[in-house]
């Protein structure tokens, strides 16, 4: 996929959410905004690139590095762009206690791509990644905010069928 | 033991509980009214104190004793953070709460900003439950509207401002310092202590962090008193626990019981677990979320000494790490016969070598290394020297990092060798059999490891 080269500017409806972010902390301390304006960001990116990163620095007047060195610790950034669908499969005990192993390698051979990967057409992306507080309804995964539990693989098949049906 | 005390899930199941009009009907906010209206702050705090309610994060430390920690500097803000960072493999009841009750929390947090001073208060949730962020700022819009939160709240001039902070995906940022770090903008990497958050906190200011579960105990102390909550439950556990139980059980989820219940019957009763699926039988249990110590079936329905153990702080913790383990987070595993020890314990180990934030090197090396090591005999490659090398590596790692992290790595491995050495050693000698069910990875784990 192609890098990002468009102008990197929040929405008129996102910077008035920046602005209401940025008031909920004492005076000084706006770089607390940082994580909730970098959801936001990909949100509306999809993913972060540099030019997005250094976009939020400005907002916040702050150095861009601080940005960087938030954004590559947390696993809920995308540094590369993914899929209009990033599928985020927990691969922790308890769901592969509940067979995760063997439905995560059916979603991998579904999709015809490995962990990290994205589907030809652009459409998903696969990501591990680690417990999601869904233990008692593994094995699970999520797709943006919602989660899909108790898979197995019919389940992942009808899931997979409905992004493409959806796309 | 009867069980029919519900604290904090006796509304749950009823139709719109999470909007303030149907919680207010259920007796919601009444809390409140008390507490900001008849009491003072301080006897708030002592009520928290006369229940004996213990942190339900994991580390069991009293409330109230943590609430009285707190230094109170003129002129300085006071905070209070709710940490709602749950991440800990096998624990999923803060989400349960917050999804199912949002209100009950967020009474809490008034009650107990209240007794503290503080006018503005955080809830920091794990990113991932962005939907329940929403359900939360929802909630505390309706209370906003009703009254329990701004300026001059039931008339009583006391303010307060609660913020639902989302957090970015890593398990670290359930330590108190790293939540706070995080909160602050900054990598989740836990601060050296002292001080301590009730001294220098978030901002630098006197901050209380406390669990979710913790601070949704407060409305139904307030109301009820100190006393009727350490009433119940046995000796130093008071009350009841959120136990979110997973793995190989008829009945997963999410159970409120008081403090006190004998293990077997909430693994084997209908009222709770079910038992274990047909045709299988119990194996291991890992009772407190996955940096507990693994305890085999035995141990974990009696102590070393033929007690029936019981679900409370003391009698799981019956023979130190020897022959007990910890409540915990409430985070139940149960595992039966077809559970590979060897392969859970790698699963493990691999969770903890990615979430150590990676500052102190025993954690970020002797995560790696174990993870490596246990990677090898899973997969076929092990040799004899490796199970004492794995339990040399843990011993280094506990103990000696700036969080408990490393500690949390390092227990899982122990006991597992300790309970399960015989599965390791299997494995070591058998090779070709040794990955029974297939190996099933990402190319990007086998690069990790490879």
């Amino acid at each position: 996929m192609p890098e990002l080269t468009e102008n990197i500017v929040f929405s008129k409806e996102r910077l008035e959410k920046v602005e209401e972010i940025i008031a909920r902390y004492p005076e000084g301390k706006q770089k607390s905004a940082l994580l909730p304006i970098l959801h936001l960001a990909q949100e509306q990116f999809s993913w972060l690139s540099s030019q997005t990163m250094d976009y939020v620095a400005g907002l916040l007047s702050i150095q861009p590095v601080e940005v960087y060195e938030v954004a590559t610790f947390y696993t809920m950034f995308h540094l590369q762009p993914v899929g209009k669908h990033v599928i985020e499969y927990c691969r922790t005990g308890p769901c592969c206690v509940m067979g995760g192993e063997e439905v995560y390698a059916h979603l991998r051979e579904k999709l015809n791509i490995e962990t990290g990967q994205t589907t030809e057409d652009g459409l998903i992306t696969l990501k591990e990644v680690e417990c999601l507080a869904a233990c008692g309804w593994g094995p699970c995964f999520q797709i943006r905010e919602k989660y899909f539990m108790h898979l197995d693989n019919q389940k992942v098949d009808e899931i997979i069928e409905d992004l493409r049906k959806t796309n | 033991m009867a069980n029919n005390i519900k604290i904090l899930t006796k509304d749950i199941g009823t139709d719109g509980l999470e909007s303030i009009s149907v919680y207010k009907k259920l007796g919601g906010y009444l809390g409140v009214e008390k507490a900001l209206k008849k009491m003072s702050p301080d006897e708030v705090v002592e009520e928290v104190k006369k229940a004996g309610v213990r942190g339900r994060g994991g580390a069991g430390f009293p409330m109230g004793m943590k609430w009285g920690f707190l230094a109170k500097p003129e002129g300085v803000p006071r905070y209070l953070v709710c940490n709602a960072d749950e991440s800990e493999p096998g624990t999923f009841k803060d989400h349960y709460l917050m999804m199912k009750n949002p209100h009950l929390l967020i009474e809490g947090m008034i009650i107990s900003s209240f007794a503290l001073g503080a006018n503005k208060s955080f809830i920091y949730v794990r990113g991932e439950l962005m939907y329940v962020i929403h359900i939360l700022e929802k909630a505390i819009e309706e209370a906003k509207q009703a009254g329990y939160l701004g300026k001059n709240i039931l008339g009583t001039g006391f303010d307060l401002e609660l913020i639902v902070q989302p957090g970015g995906g890593a398990y670290i940022c359930g330590e108190e310092t790293a939540l706070l770090e995080s909160l602050e903008g900054k990598r989740g990497n836990p601060r050296n202590k002292p001080p301590f958050p009730a001294v220098k906190g978030l901002y630098q200011c006197p901050t209380v962090v406390n669990n979710v579960e913790s601070i949704a105990n407060t409305p139904w102390i307030i109301q009820n008193g100190g006393e009727a909550y350490s009433g119940i439950g046995i000796g130093r556990s008071t009350g009841t626990k959120l136990i979110s139980a997973s793995g190989h059980v008829k009945n997963p989820g999410v159970y409120e019981l008081e403090l006190g219940l004998p293990v077997e019957e909430f693994i084997y009763s209908d009222e709770y677990l079910g038992g274990i699926r047909d045709g299988h039988h119990l194996k291991a249990v890992v009772a407190g979320g996955s940096s507990v110590p693994i305890l085999p079936a035995e141990l974990i329905l009696k102590t070393a000494e033929g007690e029936p153990r019981l679900m409370t702080y003391e009698s799981l913790s019956e023979g130190g790490f020897v022959s007990g383990t910890m409540l915990g987070s409430g985070g139940f595993i149960a595992m039966d016969e077809t559970t590979c020890i060897v392969r859970n314990t790698w699963n493990f180990t691999r969770f903890y070598r990615h979430e150590s934030c990676g500052q102190c090197s025993p954690c970020r090396e002797g995560t790696g290394w174990m993870e490596k090591v246990l990677y090898r005999i899973e997969h076929g490659n092990g040799n004899e020297r490796d199970i004492d090398l794995l339990v040399d590596v843990a011993k280094r790692i506990e103990g000696n990092t700036i969080c408990p992290l490393g500690d949390a790595a390092a227990w899982p491995v122990g006991s597992a060798i300790r309970h399960f050495r015989d599965e390791f050693e299997w494995h070591i000698k058998h090779p070709a059999q040794a990955t029974a069910k297939g190996s099933i990875y990402s190319k990007s784990l086998m690069d990790v490891v490879a």
